[in-house]
């Protein structure tokens, strides 16, 4: 019989909420976390609006050291280790002396120090490569986010960083499932993060993705699934959870949010319409039917999917590899909804966040709204019907949960969740 | 305050933020190593070589620095480098 991986522990920093409880009133009233950001005006971006989390100074002095802040300047680092700390204890996990070799991380991001490596450029150009100081590395290596938190935590299993573009949350939850699975851990922390701002958003507002429609209107501006979404909104954060065999979670009685049933990770190979930045259809499909297959369940028991869905022209075709998949339509299909409509599209680390978003619907029953689509999408509407898409609160009981993302480089991934039953 | 007096006094400013052993800081002589006694990271040692170079407004090269494992060899470089201003 395959381990059974249960979740215990979670932790989230996104640009409507920081932490749980924030995060899960955010996710039940719809509030929007997109603002207008004047510095990006000023250095003439198109797309001024997006979402960024509120770290306080305070706040950050609780998770790192005065010593670890000094010259620190790395937001992939600093999201993920506030969530990836945040699910630990709420795991009710301690912090050993010891190096713990049952537990490990997995956690992905697609930059690292962004603006630390800026300040380090300018500090080499200038002939000052010997006054960098000793924290550049670690700041601005691609797994600068695992290394500070295997570091906090002592974990002493597999300790390392993936990165799959839009994909990576996604992804990085079901590396640690599998390595769960295959006995080689008891517990890993999984999940992704990913940074803002300028020089990290720059690249996607001159391949004109971004919306350029709603400076003036900002949490109007992330629209998936609405026949007026023209182009998605970027966000940053981090999500984390604690995924632990369901043995170790019983032994020491930890709270159980959910069951990971099944997933699948594929890419359409960039071929039959896939490229670097469109999906390959066929490999959706496949990715979300490997998932149910996977998970042993049939298409009708999902009660609910959290969709990739960015609010660009691309939200239809979605919609449709999902009924396709599933082969489930009109009335029969499940309900869907976007927490991209009030996080933004928050990159390398919007597979982690909505995983998050996707567990809460599980383990308190609700199914949250998804805004900014009442214009909804004719053929959207033509597929699925318009009461797919929750507009409101809905309170129902919630036993399974779809999640997909997909990511540039035509790379796909599908987690099933699953309310946990002895 | 004599100036070496002086000297040490910045010094131990600028090492303290560093410093993991806490009874070895408050017991700092000149034979105090760096690592082995206040148990600072040895990554951190480039961090308070560029901190005694801001705060003398010296520079401080290579083999000077790879001198600096304690207070007695930090203090006897800052003078050298501040006599050769």
């Amino acid at each position: 019989m395959k381990t059974r991986v249960v979740i215990t522990g979670m932790g989230v920093v996104a640009p409507n909420g920081v932490g749980l409880e924030a995060f899960t009133t955010a996710l039940k009233s719809g509030t929007s976390g997109i603002e207008f950001y004047p510095h990006l005006k000023d250095l003439g971006f198109s797309c001024c609006i997006g979402g960024i989390p509120k770290i306080s100074e305070e706040k950050k002095r609780a998770y790192f050291t005065e010593l670890q802040l000094r010259n620190f300047n790395s937001a992939s680092v600093l999201y993920g280790c506030i969530a990836g700390v945040d699910a630990w204890k709420d795991a009710g996990l301690d912090i050993s002396d010891e190096a713990d070799f049952e537990s490990g991380t997995i956690f992905g991001a697609g930059t690292s120090g962004v603006e630390r490596f800026r300040e380090a450029i300018y500090g080499v150009d200038a002939h000052k490569v010997r006054r960098l100081g000793s924290t550049v590395v670690a700041q601005t290596m691609t797994s600068g986010v695992s290394a500070y938190l295997g570091g906090m935590l002592g974990l002493g299993n597999q300790v390392t960083t993936n990165s799959s573009a839009c994909t990576t949350g996604t992804e990085a939850i079901l590396m640690g499932y599998d390595r769960i699975r295959l006995g080689k851990a008891k517990r890993m922390l999984v999940g992704s993060s990913s940074e803002d701002g300028p020089y990290v958003w720059g690249g996607f507002d001159a391949m004109r993705v971004l919306t350029r429609r709603h400076n003036d209107s900002p949490k109007s501006g992330s629209r998936p699934m609405s026949s007026t979404a023209s182009g998605f909104v970027p966000g940053s954060g981090a999500g984390a959870m604690v995924l632990e065999s369901l043995e170790s979670a019983l032994d020491r009685n930890a709270n159980i949010y959910a069951e990971i049933i099944g997933g699948s990770v594929n890419s359409g190979g960039q071929r039959n319409g896939g490229t670097m930045t469109a999906p390959n259809s066929a490999a959706v499909q496949r990715c979300i039917q490997d998932a149910i297959t996977d998970a042993g369940i049939i298409p009708s028991a999902i009660d609910t999917i959290n969709g990739h869905l960015t609010a660009t022209i691309k939200d239809p075709t979605e919609i449709q590899n999902w009924t396709l998949a599933l082969n489930l339509n009109g009335g029969d299909f499940p309900y869907i909804n976007a927490l991209k409509s009030t996080t933004g599209h928050c990159l390398s680390a919007s597979g982690s966040i909505e995983s998050v978003a996707s567990i809460l619907q599980i383990k308190e029953d609700f199914i949250f709204p998804s805004i900014n689509s009442d214009d909804l999408h004719p053929e959207i509407e033509a597929l699925i019907g318009r009461e797919r898409i929750p507009e409101a609160l809905i309170k129902q009981p919630v036993n399974i949960v779809a999640k997909a993302s997909f990511g540039f480089g035509d790379v796909n991934g599908c987690i099933i969740f699953k309310k946990y039953k002895e | 305050m004599t100036n070496n007096e002086t000297m040490l006094s910045d010094l131990k400013g600028i090492i303290q933020p560093y410093i993991q052993n806490q009874e070895a800081f408050d017991n700092l002589t000149e034979a105090t190593d760096f690592i082995n006694d206040l148990k600072i990271n040895s990554a951190n040692l480039v961090d308070i070589v560029l901190d005694v170079e801001d705060k003398f407004d010296i520079e401080i090269d290579n083999d000077s620095m790879d001198r600096m494992l304690n207070v007695k060899a930090a203090l006897e470089v800052i003078q050298e480098k501040l006599s050769t201003k």
